[in-house]
């Protein structure tokens, strides 16, 4: 167990390097810099231009610059950003439990509604039931995130006026963050309606964001269900008389976990990036939201670094839901 | 009474291409202690039947019977959830594929002792007390140990055990086993099937056995019920079955034995059972028959007396010759 944990961990260097390598060039291929994004248009006298490009060392060969960058991360240094100054670690540790409140509420939404979804519409196969979930299902997967979240504004915010537009809670509270987490802080604030007003401003982003990995979740659980109930343990199942409950709520729903819970670690990766959208669209302010001004101003340090630690997290993530198959499947677990 | 009871039994299938009657106005008893085989081909509705009995059908299966009564109750009338009360306890199935009917998520012991707890309602520590039992019962060493095994560490021979196990953990009046050394290695097949029997005997047990196997009929059944394309088309105790079949069928099936092979060559029977789109008009026989007649053809076989075994032909054999028959010699059919 702690050597599989160990091995993986090892792995993820050569992915981390690919990883900064790739944001690395990336950027660079961006038309200006971070100087020239900062000059603006009234533009910069030539001297001062390679100043300031020296002083950031932008003035290096690229090869050289990337090693450095791979030098300073490997004593655990992701830099300063350009633009605020500040450490980006910092800064990350600042931004991301938004993001990370958004996307726990997004997939525990996905995954409550999605796994029920998925085995109602496998044990009703074929009826209006399943019809319903399964198209419900594809017009969500194929929901682009933008125009979800307009519409969902449009509906609920402007029209009826029931969930605020942007932010994370309403600007009559102000407390000391604790946890960097919303809905504890307000809680623990004990300001009267900050944690009411802290809910209402998660509804409509989790709904967005959770749409995607609700539909994913729903479709997998649906056919992998299918195809366990019809597998001869679940007949040994019925041959003992149990109750459908529990010959699809616990001997099917068991094994039909093991693929689903793998799609749930596959939609982590794919959440970020539906976390970069959704932020972007509520004004909330997280890690999406950084990475986007990041890249207007061209803010080498903190796009490089961003993408690093939020791929660390995924990666992270991959490996805990990959000890979790372990958990669910005793035939890995002795495998190993 | 007996302690099963079906008549005119017939499960009929939705498939694209229309209906299949799978079971065909099959009738049987078991009684208390009996071991009663079920022989036939692949594809002849015995499995069928017996999971119409215990209610396992899918939901694409109609199930109609004029008595479907286990232990004086009927089942056709009971609710799903009375029924739910009976399957697993009083009667319990064994299969065909032990490495694949045991759930792999689960340990040898949660399985076992499930229905303890749900129909007996048993505790945790009664559970495991008589799961040790059951598993020293069935012969599987170390029993405490193997509770927190899973199926994956087992062997094809010990899952068969711990499915008998489970058939048997409620101590259940009729016990269903479905081919269960179908799946085993040979030198297995005996171990199991021994098992059973001797713990059918010490619990006075009804018990149907599912097979294809003469060989394991022979050794273990009392009576003998031979299915064809889903109709019961004779029952004799075991010993007259074997030394005079009466249907041609039955008859058939014997000389298709290794050991009563007489030439080189084994003997078969020519032709496949008749499936949804050839199923023959009269007598679904008709056409493997080498004693059929343009009457097998036109008009659908008489039951004959417990005489002539119950033989659902026209021309039921005594002693290897077809009674009543144009041409007692037969013809060659060809394979």
């Amino acid at each position: 167990m702690i050597s599989f944990i160990i091995r993986r961990v090892l792995l993820v260097i050569p992915t981390f390097v690919a990883i900064a390598f790739l944001t690395f060039v990336a950027i660079r291929l961006v038309p200006g810099d971070p100087v020239e994004a900062r000059t603006g248009e009234r533009g910069i006298s030539p001297e001062r231009l390679a100043y300031f490009r020296h002083e950031l060392g932008l003035d290096q060969p690229v090869w050289k610059q990337f090693l450095d960058y791979l030098w300073q991360i490997a004593h655990g240094d992701f830099g300063t950003s350009i633009s605020t100054q500040t450490p980006i670690l910092t800064e990350f540790t600042t931004l991301f439990p938004a993001t990370l409140e958004l996307a726990t509420c997004a997939m525990l939404f996905a995954t409550i509604l999605g796994i029920p979804a998925g085995v109602i519409a496998a044990t009703r196969r074929g009826t209006f039931v399943d019809y319903t979930l399964m198209g419900a299902a594809l017009t969500g997967f194929s929901m682009p995130i933008f125009w979800w979240g307009l519409l969902l504004i449009l509906f609920f915010s402007v029209d009826l006026g029931l969930t605020p537009v942007s932010g994370r809670i309403d600007l009559l509270y102000y407390f000391e963050p604790v946890t960097g987490f919303m809905l504890i802080d307000s809680w623990l604030s004990g300001e009267e309606g900050a944690f009411a007003s802290a809910v209402s401003h998660l509804i409509l982003p989790t709904i967005v964001l959770g749409t995607i990995p609700l539909a994913t979740i729903a479709r997998m659980t649906r056919s992998a269900m299918l195809e366990i109930l019809g597998e001869d343990y679940v007949r040994t199942a019925r041959a003992k008389g149990l109750s459908p409950f529990r010959v699809v709520g616990i001997h099917a729903l068991r094994n039909a976990l093991i693929p689903v819970v793998t799609v749930i670690g596959l939609q982590v990766g794919a959440l970020m990036a539906g976390a970069v959208l959704t932020e972007y669209i509520f004004s909330w302010p997280g890690i999406g939201s950084w990475l986007i001004e990041s890249i207007q101003r061209r803010d080498y340090p903190v796009l490089q670094g961003g993408i690093l630690l939020v791929s660390g997290i995924v990666i992270l993530i991959n490996i805990f839901v990959d000890l979790l198959y372990g958990v669910l499947n005793p035939r890995i677990r002795h495998a190993r | 009474m007996p302690l099963l009871e079906i008549s005119e039994l017939s499960v009929d299938f939705k498939t694209g291409s229309g209906q299949f009657r799978a079971v065909d106005g099959v009738s049987l008893t078991v009684d208390r202690g009996e071991i009663l085989a079920i022989v036939g081909e692949s594809g002849s509705g015995k499995s069928v039947a017996m999971l119409a009995v215990m209610g396992l059908l899918p939901w694409t299966a109609t199930v109609t019977a004029k008595t479907l009564a286990f232990d004086g109750r009927d089942l056709l009338t009971l609710s799903p959830r009375e029924r739910r009360k009976l399957v697993g306890k009083d009667m319990a199935m064994i299969f065909q594929e032990p490495m694949s009917s045991l759930n792999p998520c689960f340990t040898v012991g949660y399985q076992i002792g499930e229905s303890l707890k749900v129909h007996l309602g048993l505790t945790k520590s009664e559970r495991r007390q008589r799961s040790i039992e059951l598993l020293n019962a069935v012969g599987i060493p170390d029993p405490e140990r193997r509770l927190s095994a899973f199926p994956h560490q087992l062997s094809g021979g010990m899952s068969q055990r711990v499915m008998i196990a489970m058939a048997l953990a409620c101590r259940p009046k009729l016990i269903i086993a479905d081919e269960p050394t179908t799946a085993l290695d040979v030198t297995i097949q005996a171990q199991i099937l021994e098992l059973l029997v001797s713990l059918q005997r010490e619990t006075d047990t009804g018990l149907v056995l599912i097979t294809h196997d003469m060989g394991v009929v022979a050794e273990t059944a009392e009576r003998v019920s031979v299915h064809y394309a889903g109709q019961k088309i004779e029952e004799q105790p075991v010993g007259p079955l074997f030394s005079d079949p009466h249907h041609p069928y039955t008859a058939a099936l014997l000389a298709a034995l290794p050991e009563r092979a007489k030439g080189k060559h084994l003997p078969s029977i020519p032709g496949v059972v008749p499936g949804q789109f050839d199923r023959p008009p009269a007598c679904l026989f008709e056409p493997r028959c080498r004693f059929a007649t343009d009457r097998c053809r036109t008009k659908v076989p008489p039951r004959q007396g417990a005489i002539a075994g119950f033989a659902l032909c026209h021309y039921p054999l005594t002693h290897g010759r077809p009674i009543g028959h144009p041409n007692p010699e037969g013809r060659e059919v060809a394979a």
